[in-house]
């Protein structure tokens, strides 16, 4: 790759015996917005705190600018890492927050106010300095966390689920918000979330973890069209996935047999119909399903369906057309919505 | 990653072998350890050895003929009971106050947090001799009523709940304040009544603190030596009192450094204890502004609470020190209060105020060494998940509150008397003599502090450039700024008091004030008694003024004291 700015390679963590983080390859170029998506316990925290230099590797290495990191210890690795809970300094008001990391670098005091106010005007609260940090509201604290990470100019950001206590429509601002800025400033940054969505607004490129070791990694299209096992399938949302043996262009599938793209790969596979091709149509035709539960999702229903012998499968319905909970009805598939795995 | 993950994650992320942090704290720690060993350890062990060698070979069969007499036993067995009695009775009267001085908001509140701190700082002797005048024969209840208690245990034990009453105030009340109330809340919601969400949520949450304020209350009565120098009279006698006995009166130093191990022997095993169950019980808590949760009383029953409180400490603490005052006015137009000024031939060289100077000049020299030894060792044993090593370091600096005071005074002047280290004629050995009861405080203050701090604000600092040193300063140092100001009070306070190895190494024309008025009182005369008393007024008044500066320096109730 070239000029990657921070490089893992082979970086295994382990607690008591166990690989939190296991053999992990990975490379950030510059200017890059690299997302790592995972569940809980999947080691991206880890990840996170091996590159700040707060937890060090069992094996492996990491590099920054090519150069091995070992035995350079957190303060001066020269990266910003914003914490889950932003751990802002209770003791100081917002602008000496933000001046922290300056002031450690030896700014000048008026170079610090400088740099405050110019923070303070980008994460949009220009007039914020003195308030106290316990009076902040949580988008005012990750705000603030955001301009103190930022302020010492880390030559990679990290964020340790940034948005992860906030409300949804600010986390959808925010998201947005955040976006723009990294495009804005050229940032390079490395993010850990669980939440999907936000990894998808917010990433040039995903990082799937699955126990401590990388699942699948590629841009936001790429993994949520062709996620590269059932894991990944499960964990960004789809729940019609199972085993199927693959020939030509029909899968044979729980549900019966299932049409897929010419493309497919052959033999036995796993097979992911995605809710929005799988068509409720009458109780006559198709597999018979008993509709289970229903919940709306604003844009469309989704409709939880209970075949006689099957896995349940969901769909996507239209609010106009979706069956009432207890109704029989019948299920077609559509081949452009189905993806063959791996 | 969630909550579940980073607990999984916190504890080992240390073990990873973090070989600098290691040798950062055992560095930090080189400095108390060698005081300890230079101050403590090696006069202790000098006059053990003093004691049990005979012409160079040990004689460790004096133990068992020392342990085997009669009155050693019954000795042993008073001085155990006692203790456990007293202890018990302390919690009795005091764990209600420590409730209403946490959750209650009430006019005078801080004066009488200062109020109730007194009696803790001043000299034993006084005490003794407050509490002979409120229950010995002519003492105000005999004068009322007729009624004397210095023939009985009761004395003692009320004498030691009188001492030890802000121990457990400020250990148990100091954390209560912090609670969490939601905690309780949340529990309440969950279907547990007041009194089940109290004993399952608040209870197991302050048992560290109730267990730290009861180890210390029985360490402080097991070696109890003036209070029961006093109001024993002839009939009860603590280890500390016949250890005093043996050396100063009877000389036999064999039977009194028997007695010296056997009491440490006993403090060492609290101790273990101890340490074993506050590592066990040690969890983070949720700890809010202690200002926020306290309130006013509501209804007939807290109101009741509050004044049940108000009038234990009107009638324990505050009538035995007004009766010392009474008795300090005795002579007319403050007659022992100018004879204090008074060129004395006689008990002292010089006129007895004079002790007021000597006495600030070394508890602020013993102020300043409690407060570098204590906060290097505070910030050694600051990770919770330190070493065995360390645990029992943090177990070892409470020691000088259990050893014999007297066997370290007197082993100051037996063990430092030849160089390199001869320092019997330097007047720093007092201020290093009262440091040496000073540190227990400093750390106890500090560490709690210091622990409260989220290790993830210290990573923070790190990863925007602060140093490990840095870290320190601008994460930690901050947050224990009040604390330390807090411990700083205490080692003043406690070093001020001192008495039971001060009087061994206080020179005759720099005597301090409870030296001053241990002498006084040890001279017949009522213008002796009556300068004693107006000493002790004067004692009493300074360290109350201290205690007031401090307690407007703790808006935040923090530290275990």
């Amino acid at each position: 790759m070239p000029s990657s700015l921070l490089g893992l390679e082979g970086a295994t963590v382990r607690f008591g015996g166990r690989a939190v983080l296991d053999d992990v390859d990975l490379a950030v170029a510059e200017h890059e917005v690299v997302c790592v998506l995972g569940p809980s316990g999947s080691g991206k925290s880890t990840l996170l705190r091996a590159v700040a230099g707060l937890q060090p590797l069992d094996t492996g290495r990491v590099t920054l600018d090519g150069r091995d990191q070992a035995g350079v210890p957190a303060h001066k690795r020269e990266v910003g890492l914003m914490f889950q809970d932003h751990q802002l300094f209770p003791q100081r008001d917002v602008a000496q927050n933000i001046a922290f990391g300056p002031r450690m670098r030896g700014a000048t005091r008026a170079e610090q106010q400088d740099r405050v106010r110019e923070l303070l005007e980008l994460v949009g609260l220009p007039a914020a300095g003195r308030r106290s940090v316990g009076a902040l509201s949580g988008g005012e604290q990750q705000r603030v966390a955001l301009a103190r990470a930022l302020a010492p100019r880390p030559r990679l950001l990290m964020l340790d689920e940034p948005l992860g206590q906030l409300d949804r429509s600010l986390r959808e601002r925010l998201v947005v918000e955040l976006r723009e800025l990294f495009d804005r400033l050229g940032t390079t940054v490395l993010a850990v979330t669980h939440d999907q969505g936000e990894a998808f607004a917010l990433a040039d490129r995903v990082v799937v973890m699955r126990d401590g070791r990388i699942a699948q990694s590629g841009t936001p299209l790429e993994v949520w069209r062709r996620p590269a096992d059932a894991f990944v399938a499960r964990f960004l949302g789809f729940d019609n996935v199972a085993e199927a043996s693959v020939a030509g262009r029909a899968a044979d599938t729980p549900w019966g047999k299932v049409p897929v793209p010419e493309d497919a790969p052959q033999g036995t596979r796993t097979v992911l119909v995605r809710p929005a091709g799988v068509r409720v149509v009458g109780a006559d035709a198709g597999l018979r399903c008993t509709v289970a539960a229903r919940t709306f999702r604003g844009t469309h229903v989704a409709v939880h369906l209970q075949p006689e012998d099957a896995p349940r499968l969901e769909a996507a319905c239209a609010l106009r057309d979706a069956p009432e909970v207890g109704d029989a009805v019948g299920v077609e598939f559509d081949a452009a919505e189905i993806v063959v795995l791996g | 990653m969630s909550r579940e993950g980073e607990q999984a994650v916190k504890a080992p992320v240390r073990r990873a072998g973090n070989v600098r942090g290691s040798a950062a704290r055992l560095g930090l720690m080189a400095v108390p350890v060698a005081f300890f060993a230079v101050f403590f350890a090696y006069p202790v062990a000098a006059i053990v050895a003093r004691g049990l060698k005979a012409d160079g070979a040990w004689r460790l069969g004096r133990i068992g003929d020392v342990l085997a007499q009669s009155d050693v036993r019954h000795v042993l067995w008073f001085t155990t009971w006692q203790a456990l009695a007293s202890t018990a009775l302390t919690l009795l009267v005091a764990l209600p106050g420590a409730y209403v001085f946490a959750r209650f908001e009430f006019p005078g509140k801080q004066v009488l947090r200062a109020v109730v701190t007194v009696p803790f700082v001043l000299p034993t002797v006084v005490v003794g001799t407050a509490f002979l005048a409120l229950v010995g024969r002519g003492g105000l209840l005999d004068e009322l009523w007729g009624l004397r208690l210095d023939t009985t245990v009761w004395a003692i034990l009320l004498a030691h709940v009188f001492f030890n009453y802000a121990v457990v105030v400020r250990t148990v009340g100091g954390l209560w304040a912090q609670l969490d109330p939601r905690q309780e809340e949340a529990a309440r919601m969950l279907g547990a009544s007041r009194l089940r969400a109290w004993r399952q949520v608040t209870l197991p949450a302050l048992a560290p603190a109730v267990a730290a304020a009861a180890l210390m209350v029985f360490l402080f009565t097991f070696t109890s030596f003036g209070v029961v120098q006093i109001l024993g009279g002839p009939t009860f006698s603590t280890l500390e009192v016949e250890i005093y006995r043996q050396t100063s009166q009877v000389f036999d130093l064999s039977t009194a450094a028997v007695l010296t191990l056997v009491q440490f022997a006993a403090v060492a095993a609290v101790l273990a204890v101890h340490a074993w169950t506050v590592r066990r019980r040690e969890t983070a808590l949720r700890l809010v502004d202690a200002g926020t949760t306290a309130r006013r009383p509501r209804g007939a029953g807290q109101w009741a609470l509050l004044a049940g409180v108000l009038g234990v400490i009107v009638v324990l603490l505050v009538l035995p020190l007004a009766v010392l005052v009474q008795r300090s006015l005795g002579a007319s137009g403050f007659g022992y209060y100018r004879a204090l000024t008074r060129e004395d031939g006689g008990t002292f060289l010089v006129p007895p105020i004079e002790a007021i100077g000597n006495s600030l000049q070394y508890a602020v020299a013993a102020t300043a060494i409690a407060v570098v030894i204590g906060g290097l060792a505070a910030a050694a044993l600051t990770r919770r998940d330190a070493g065995r090593f360390v645990r029992g370091f943090d177990a070892l600096l409470m020691l000088p509150l259990g050893v014999s005071a007297v066997t370290v005074g007197f082993g100051f002047l037996i063990a430092l008397d030849e160089p390199p280290l001869d320092l019997r004629a330097s007047w720093i050995l007092v201020p290093l003599v009262q440091a040496l009861v000073g540190v227990p405080f400093v750390v106890r203050t500090m560490l709690p502090v210091l622990r409260a701090v989220d290790g993830r604000l210290r990573e923070a600092a790190a990863v925007l450039g602060a140093s490990p040193w840095r870290v320190w300063r601008e994460v930690d140092l901050p947050m224990v700024r009040r604390a330390l100001l807090v411990a700083a009070g205490f080692a003043f306070a406690v070093s001020l008091g001192e008495f039971g190895a001060t009087v061994f190494i206080a020179r005759p024309d720099n005597p301090t004030l409870p030296v001053a008025v241990a002498r006084l009182l040890g001279r017949p005369g009522d213008m002796n008694y009556g300068q004693a008393m107006a000493l002790s007024t004067i004692l009493m008044l300074v360290c109350a003024v201290a205690l007031v500066v401090l307690e407007r320096l703790r808006t935040d109730r923090s530290g275990e004291f």
